[in-house]
């Protein structure tokens, strides 16, 4: 197995991350260009349903039963065993979505085994019997194609750069058994919180409803939130608008929060300085509304509404709701 | 309460001209450079964490960086930082993320501290990965995404933003945590990289995991579509524009 390409599925609470399937679609293409083996991995307290979700995608997935995860935070609690499974079956390559989780675990699989990394891959090639990967720099200036200098390295793959699907037949799970290589220390979990109001969270929705300083306050979001719920998109917001304490960080879009690709990114009553662009300008489609003419959105949207957006956001929710009958 | 805050200088994204040199890395002489804005958070937090602690305590930046990068660490040390320590050498050039991790362990190794505070991710990398390998390396407890950080008898609390929700971790200090939003002079010292023990593959570009082998301008947006009429017309000129484009 050798040169296998490992793909490390990420468990939550739910089962799989999104991202895993998109990351495992990506790895079964490369598998077929390099005629190198695909392999799943998951390690978590019980991670059989994230495995039996990951087979659906790929021929054979390790499941690695990690007990002392099940009151630990995750990255820290698996890389001693993933680093010990690597060491021991020598893949290749592994690749790794791009979430805070896959992150952090990224980073401790670099230092455990000396392997170099490519970041954020929006799509990886096969070319000269390596892994070439595309990633998005400079707030999506441009483009970099780079490869590793030697037979091995982790790629952390963005969320929504592929689109998921499962393979023809699906494949087999096998529970195996690995002692960490090391024992990093432990970060206990004290508590699980979840606050979720059921939608997707925004690194993996396909459709976002941003609202910025234009939104007014924190009642304004009402208007965002009314917008994307008509659109079954997740709400987004610029720093000024979380700075001023209208939307939790987490909804944070831009340099200093998360960076999102989704098809469509609707911007309400955001001026779109530089810090917010790089972290949404690879939209697929991007429409702002804005009372300001000469805001810097409207020389990269796609669609710029100039206008109201406390009367054009909700005329859009009531259209969507008319036409869908 | 001792905190040593990683710190980047960065090529500002504001001023818009960030470029690769030749050996497709970034440019750092290229472009005027700021501290990484997710390490202002971090420095916040320090800042705000030694104001609360009863004994007082001293929050130092440690930056791995050209030599030029003192004037971009005056700004931070004007935020409030006590001060400042630049690794720095010509052989660091072209460093990937593991050498980088690997030096700033090796600089941590000399320092004495509580915490280790850093930010997400840089906005010129943006990997979000050398924090998680500087723990590895140390062996320190590793608190990411930190949303709030409190201290108290040895061990530090941590709320770790997910994404439903949060967790509330925790584990004994010395720790090192990567914060996420964080609230709202003095001497840098400048070390070689003989200074210091690096394990591992000497950093720098020619040990290098990894290469930039091309590089390309996306694909331009079209032309943008201006509507300027009242809402409801509006709203109609939107949701055609999406079902032309299949959204809906």
């Amino acid at each position: 197995m050798a040169g296998a390409l490992w793909v490390v599925g990420e468990a939550t609470s739910e089962g799989l991350a999104r991202v895993s399937t998109e990351v495992a679609t990506l790895a079964r293409g490369l598998g077929e260009a390099s005629k190198r083996d695909v392999v799943g991995v998951v390690a978590a307290a019980d991670p059989s349903t994230a495995a039996e979700e990951l087979a659906r995608y790929i021929p054979r997935v390790l499941a690695i039963a990690a007990p002392e995860a099940a009151d630990r935070s995750a990255a820290p609690a698996i890389a001693g065993r993933l680093a010990a499974l690597v060491e021991r079956e020598a893949p290749g390559h592994l690749l790794i979505g791009a979430t805070p989780d896959g992150r952090d675990l990224t980073g401790f699989l670099s230092a455990l085994l000396g392997w170099g990394v490519l970041v954020n891959a929006g799509s990886v090639e096969w070319t000269d019997g390596r892994p070439a990967v595309e990633q998005s720099v400079f707030g999506g200036k441009l483009l970099t194609t780079s490869t590793f200098t030697d037979d091995h390295g982790i790629i952390t793959v963005r969320p929504n750069s592929t689109t998921a699907e499962p393979a023809s037949s699906p494949g087999k799970v096998e529970p195996v058994d690995v002692a960490p290589s090391v024992e990093l220390p432990a970060v206990t979990l004290v508590e699980h919180v979840d606050e979720s109001s059921g939608t997707v969270p925004i690194e993996e929705a396909r459709v976002i409803v941003a609202g910025g300083r234009g939104v007014g306050g924190p009642d304004g979001f009402s208007v965002v939130e009314e917008l994307a719920a008509a659109l079954g998109g997740s709400v987004g917001a610029t720093r000024a608008a979380v700075d001023a304490g209208w939307i939790p960080f987490a909804q944070q879009i831009g340099q200093t929060g998360k960076i999102v690709k989704p098809d469509l990114y609707l911007a309400l009553g955001i001026s779109g300085a530089i810090q917010h662009k790089v972290g949404m300008q690879t939209a697929g489609t991007i429409v702002a509304v804005n009372r300001d003419p000469d805001a810097p959105i409207g020389e990269f949207a796609d669609l710029f509404v100039v206008g109201d957006l406390f009367e054009i956001a909700p005329a859009i929710a009531a259209e969507l709701r008319s036409r869908s009958g | 309460m001792r905190i040593v805050v990683l710190t980047k200088p960065v090529p500002d994204p504001a001023a818009g001209q960030e470029r690769l040199t030749a050996e497709g890395r970034v440019d750092r002489a290229g472009s005027p450079a700021v501290v990484n804005g997710n390490d202002e958070y971090a420095l916040e937090a320090a800042l705000k964490l030694v104001e609360a602690s009863p004994d007082g305590g001293e929050v130092t930046l440690l930056a791995m960086a050209p030599s030029n990068a003192p004037e971009t660490l005056r700004k931070a040390l004007a935020m409030g930082a006590h001060r400042g320590v630049l690794v720095t050498d010509p052989a660091l050039e072209g460093s990937d993320t593991l050498s980088t991790a690997r030096v700033l362990a090796a600089a941590l190794r000399e320092m004495e501290y509580d915490l280790v505070l850093a930010g997400a991710d840089t906005s010129d990398g943006g990997g979000g990965v050398v924090a998680a390998g500087i723990a590895a390396i140390l062996g320190l407890p590793y608190l990411s995404y930190a949303a709030r950080i409190e201290p108290a008898e040895g061990r530090v609390r941590v709320r770790r933003l997910s994404a439903t929700g949060f967790d509330v971790i925790e584990a004994p200090m010395p720790a090192l945590v990567v914060a996420t939003q964080g609230a709202r002079s003095k001497e840098i010292t400048t070390r070689a990289l003989s200074d210091l023990d690096v394990d591992g593959a000497t950093p720098g570009g020619a040990a290098a995991t990894a290469k930039v082998t091309g590089s390309r301008k996306p694909e331009q947006r079209g032309a943008t579509k201006v509507v300027r009429v009242p809402a409801p017309e509006a709203a109609k000129a939107v949701v055609d524009f999406l079902a032309q484009r299949r959204i809906i």
